[in-house]
């Protein structure tokens, strides 16, 4: 059973990936980026993390995914132009890339002393972490509220319209 | 029965994924969702050890880089508006303005 | 020997008179400046003689200061100002004449612009010439030895304006310079051989090895010929002493005649424990005396410059002393530089008033029939004359006869030394004869109102300006007082008498030899010394008073050997050719083209050429391109990864199998 969801979602998760990749049109790649989204928490369920998958899916999939939604909208993005390119970006990004992957895969194979996971493991429940996330880490929980007052603001102030033209007030 | 090692597996693959959408798009925006894919992967990965090895705190770290993303999502998209703006353009290749 | 006899003021107080004159003196008035700078020798001269009253026979007196000066591993040196015998009656000579021509300088330069600058020069001079004579190590002598050398360029080219006056004084310091360098050998291997550069140790040191001659000593004594060479003027590094008159006159008087010329024979006294040592080194340093005074003496018989006349008699004095040294006679040696400090201090201060009297006049045969109009300078300089001629009871008979005794006494080779001695006395006598005719008997010939446009080169130690119409007058007191107290000594400088003062100096120069010798053979030789005066006066007297057509005449038939004189042997121009202008070409050569073109433009090319490449290379990474920079980005994170995840590649895995299964 557990193979299954994990094949199942593991699949939709490359796939939707793969797909970001291969559409030209930002919304089609957007979307696909919601669907690796939402099989994303259905694997943080899988894993035991209950909290993380709801917000995954509020947070991620469910506003974040919005915001580029909305954006795409709002500046009419059309279909991705050929471009002059960079040698550059191909001849060394993609050797890198695959160096990249190769060190890592190395290096999760050749580990030993993995554990495995099953349906039966213990779920990390939200009183676990709301208990660790409020006495610990109460400040950088706190920062973080800062932070994103910090965020609103900033994404207020450059997306302004009329940003270097000022208004004549009469 | 699934190892660990597959979670990881995957994971490293979404960020990989990432790492090439991000090298290979041509629109500003659609790179900036092959970043938010790179970070989902590594969200994956420490979920994954926080249950290897039963600490919360995988978690909670998963959490803050959600908060994070969420903002620097906000922002980005911002700044993604700004450039339009001034350059009326998302090809990420005409956007060079700091060549030397 | 225990109360301090404030050695350090010796020297200290020039010094402060140098630093007052020298940084407030333009400001100062004129007689501040004069009081200064008179002050400081006075005082120097007062602690030296309260020193020589207070020690008596508590010699040698030491005092070294409490900080030492290098520390470096097994190497000390510290400050260490010694008295004894030889450097007080180096130190009395020094500051008295000192003295003297100070208050004849402020005579002598009271129009000068430069005033408070030259007291200044002086001052610091006479700081420099203490430390030399008081130094207790080779090292701090060397100090001394240095800033005389600059003291002299300073003073011989302080009419700078002039460029012979320049020149000359570059000249001065260029030959003292490879001197100098002999004498730094010297103290190299002084310091690889005894570890130490202090002259009392060294002297103790040899003492107790009685046996230890020759080879690495004769090394070490020939060095420091080579400095003493330099510095007093011998062959063949004489040449820029004539050249050196460029400079003021009471420069000249003090520092080329008294003084700085003589502390290469005073160094030669002061290590004569080393040069006792090698019968070599002390027959170089006797020839090397001998054939200067001779060859020096026939130059100055046909100069025309009444100050290189004498410039080429303090030469070849020079070399008499030196001769004296070779003997192993040091004190002789020193006796002679004592006379002759007096007399060719006198010679010089002398002609100094004859200049200041003719207005600039240098030139013999511009002179002549200034025994009238000069009486008081006329007098003192006869009795100058007659000194150095060596005549009986004046002071240079005695000094000089004890030289040629001495010089008598040692073998064949001394024979050979006395007889040049003795030719070179008949040759001195003769061309001081010469000046003493030319310049103040006869007729007047001082006619400068046809020549105005005379060269400059008979004229070289004045302002600028033609003084010709000046009446001929005599020199202030100033000037004057100088003169006589010189003449003074001169007389009776020498009266103390050879014995005597050998058995004074005998603890620090080393006693005078007592071989086979014998009073009537002093006294025969002392004869003959006499006749050869009287035989170059008499000859100077018929061609200079009762014929005088002669010198043309002579000049006339014996053209090719009076060129030869008249151009100092040529030595100059040989010099100029064989050594200067080769080191001139080269340097230029390498400086203008290697250095300056090859190597500096070369890097300065090769930097930019670096820097313009490196950027152009890297002009081109910074292209703005996003993705390019990302995949930079990539590249090295794959790279870091790489390197810190190396443990796991497959490269290293059979290592990382075996160290697993070992658990």
């Amino acid at each position: 059973m557990h193979l299954i969801l994990f094949i199942v979602f593991a699949g939709l998760c490359l796939a939707g990936a793969i797909n970001l990749l291969l559409q030209t049109h930002p919304i089609n790649s957007a979307l696909s980026l919601v669907v690796v989204m939402t099989s994303l928490a259905v694997l943080y369920l899988l894993l035991g993390a209950e909290f993380l998958a709801i917000a995954q899916i509020i947070v991620y999939a469910g506003a974040i995914m919005v915001l580029f939604t909305f954006v795409v909208m709002l500046l009419n993005a059309g279909r991705e132009e050929r471009t002059l390119g960079s040698r550059a970006g191909k001849m060394i990004g993609f050797p890198a890339v695959v160096v990249f992957l190769g060190v890592i895969a190395t290096v999760i194979l050749k580990a030993q002393n993995l554990g495995s996971v099953a349906l039966s493991d213990p779920i990390t429940s939200t009183e676990d972490l709301s208990r660790v996330l409020f006495h610990e880490l109460l400040l950088p929980f706190e920062v973080t509220s800062v932070l994103i007052l910090i965020a609103i603001l900033g994404a207020v102030a450059l997306a302004r319209a009329g940003s270097g033209e000022r208004r004549v007030s009469k | 029965m699934i190892p660990i090692s597959w979670y990881l597996l995957l994971s490293a693959a979404l960020f990989c994924l990432g790492v090439v959408g991000f090298l290979i798009k041509r629109n500003l925006i659609t790179v900036f969702m092959s970043i938010e894919l790179m970070l989902n992967g590594v969200n994956l990965s420490f979920v994954a050890f926080a249950h290897e090895w039963h600490l919360v705190k995988g978690q909670i770290f998963v959490f803050f880089v959600m908060v994070v993303a969420a903002a620097e999502a906000a922002v980005g998209l911002a700044i993604i508006i700004a450039v339009f703006r001034a350059r009326s353009t998302l090809a990420v290749d005409r956007i060079d303005l700091m060549k030397l | 020997m225990n109360e301090s006899l404030h050695l350090w003021l010796i020297p200290l107080l020039p010094f402060a008179g140098f630093l007052i004159n020298g940084i407030l003196g333009r400001r100062l008035p004129k007689s501040l400046v004069t009081t200064v700078a008179l002050l400081a020798p006075l005082g120097s001269f007062g602690v030296v003689l309260n020193a020589a009253m207070a020690s008596g026979a508590a010699l040698p007196h030491i005092e070294a200061f409490r900080h030492s000066w290098i520390n470096a591993g097994a190497l000390h040196i510290d400050y260490s100002f010694v008295l004894d015998q030889l450097s007080l009656v180096m130190l009395l000579v020094v500051t008295g004449v000192g003295f003297l021509i100070h208050i004849y300088s402020a005579g002598y330069m009271a129009h000068d612009e430069g005033y408070a600058r030259y007291f200044s020069y002086l001052n610091l001079f006479l700081f420099f010439m203490t430390v030399l004579v008081l130094a207790g190590n080779a090292l701090l002598m060397f100090v001394g030895w240095e800033g005389v050398g600059l003291a002299s360029y300073l003073l011989i080219g302080f009419w700078f304006q002039k460029p012979s006056a320049a020149n000359a004084g570059m000249k001065a310091f260029v030959v003292n310079r490879i001197g100098d360098f002999g004498f730094l050998i010297g103290m190299f291997l002084l310091l690889g051989t005894f570890g130490t550069l202090s002259f009392n140790v060294i002297a103790a040191e040899l003492a107790v090895k009685p046996a230890w001659t020759g080879g690495l000593l004769t090394a070490i004594a020939l060095c420091l010929l080579i400095g003493a060479t330099g510095k007093s003027a011998q062959l063949p590094l004489y040449v820029w002493l004539p050249d050196a008159m460029e400079g003021p006159t009471p420069v000249s008087a003090l520092i080329h005649a008294a003084t700085m010329v003589t502390a290469g024979v005073y160094m030669i006294a002061r290590t004569h424990f080393l040069f006792d040592r090698s019968p070599f080194a002390l027959l170089i340093v006797a020839t090397v005396g001998a054939v200067t005074a001779i060859f020096a003496a026939t130059i100055a018989l046909v100069q025309t410059d009444i100050k290189r006349v004498l410039a080429y008699s303090t030469v070849s004095q020079l070399g008499y002393m030196f001769l004296g040294c070779g003997v192993a006679a040091y004190s002789a040696g020193i006796f002679h530089l004592m006379t002759h400090a007096f007399f060719k201090a006198l010679l010089f201060l002398g002609a100094g008033s004859v200049i200041h009297g003719l207005g600039g006049e240098q030139d013999l045969r511009k002179m002549g029939g200034l025994r009238h109009h000069m009486p008081i300078t006329f007098w003192t300089m006869t009795v100058a004359v007659f000194t150095i001629a060596g005549f009986p009871p004046l002071a240079a008979f005695f000094s000089k006869d004890a030289i040629l005794y001495a010089a008598f006494l040692q073998g064949t080779s001394g024979k050979i030394f006395w007889f040049i001695g003795l030719v070179t006395a008949l040759l001195t006598s003769f061309y001081m004869f010469r000046l003493w005719y030319l310049t103040f008997l006869g007729e007047r010939r001082a006619g400068g109102l046809e020549d105005h446009g005379a060269p400059v080169h008979a004229r070289s130690d004045t302002k600028l300006v033609l003084e010709s119409e000046h009446p001929v007058h005599e020199s202030p007191w100033s000037m004057l007082g100088p003169l006589v107290i010189l003449a003074v000594l001169s007389i009776g400088g020498g009266w103390i008498g050879i014995e005597r003062f050998a058995s004074y100096l005998a603890p620090s120069a080393g006693p005078l030899s007592v071989e086979a010798g014998s009073a009537s053979l002093e006294w025969t030789l002392a004869g003959l010394a006499v006749v050869a005066a009287l035989l170059g006066w008499f000859i100077a007297h018929r061609m200079y008073s009762a014929r005088p057509e002669t010198p043309e005449r002579l000049a006339a038939s014996m053209s090719g050997s009076y060129k030869l004189l008249l151009h100092k042997y040529w030595i100059d121009e040989l010099y100029g050719a064989v050594i200067v202008k080769p080191i001139l070409a080269t340097s230029r050569f390498v400086l203008e083209w290697i250095v300056d073109v090859a190597i500096l433009g070369g890097a300065a090319w090769l930097l930019g050429g670096i820097a313009t490449l490196g950027g152009a290379i890297l002009q081109r990474w910074q292209s703005g391109n996003l993705r390019s920079y990302a995949a930079w980005l990539t590249a090295g994170a794959a790279v870091v990864l790489l390197y810190v995840l190396w443990a796991y590649s497959p490269a290293s895995l059979s290592a990382f199998f075996n160290h697993g299964a070992g658990h």
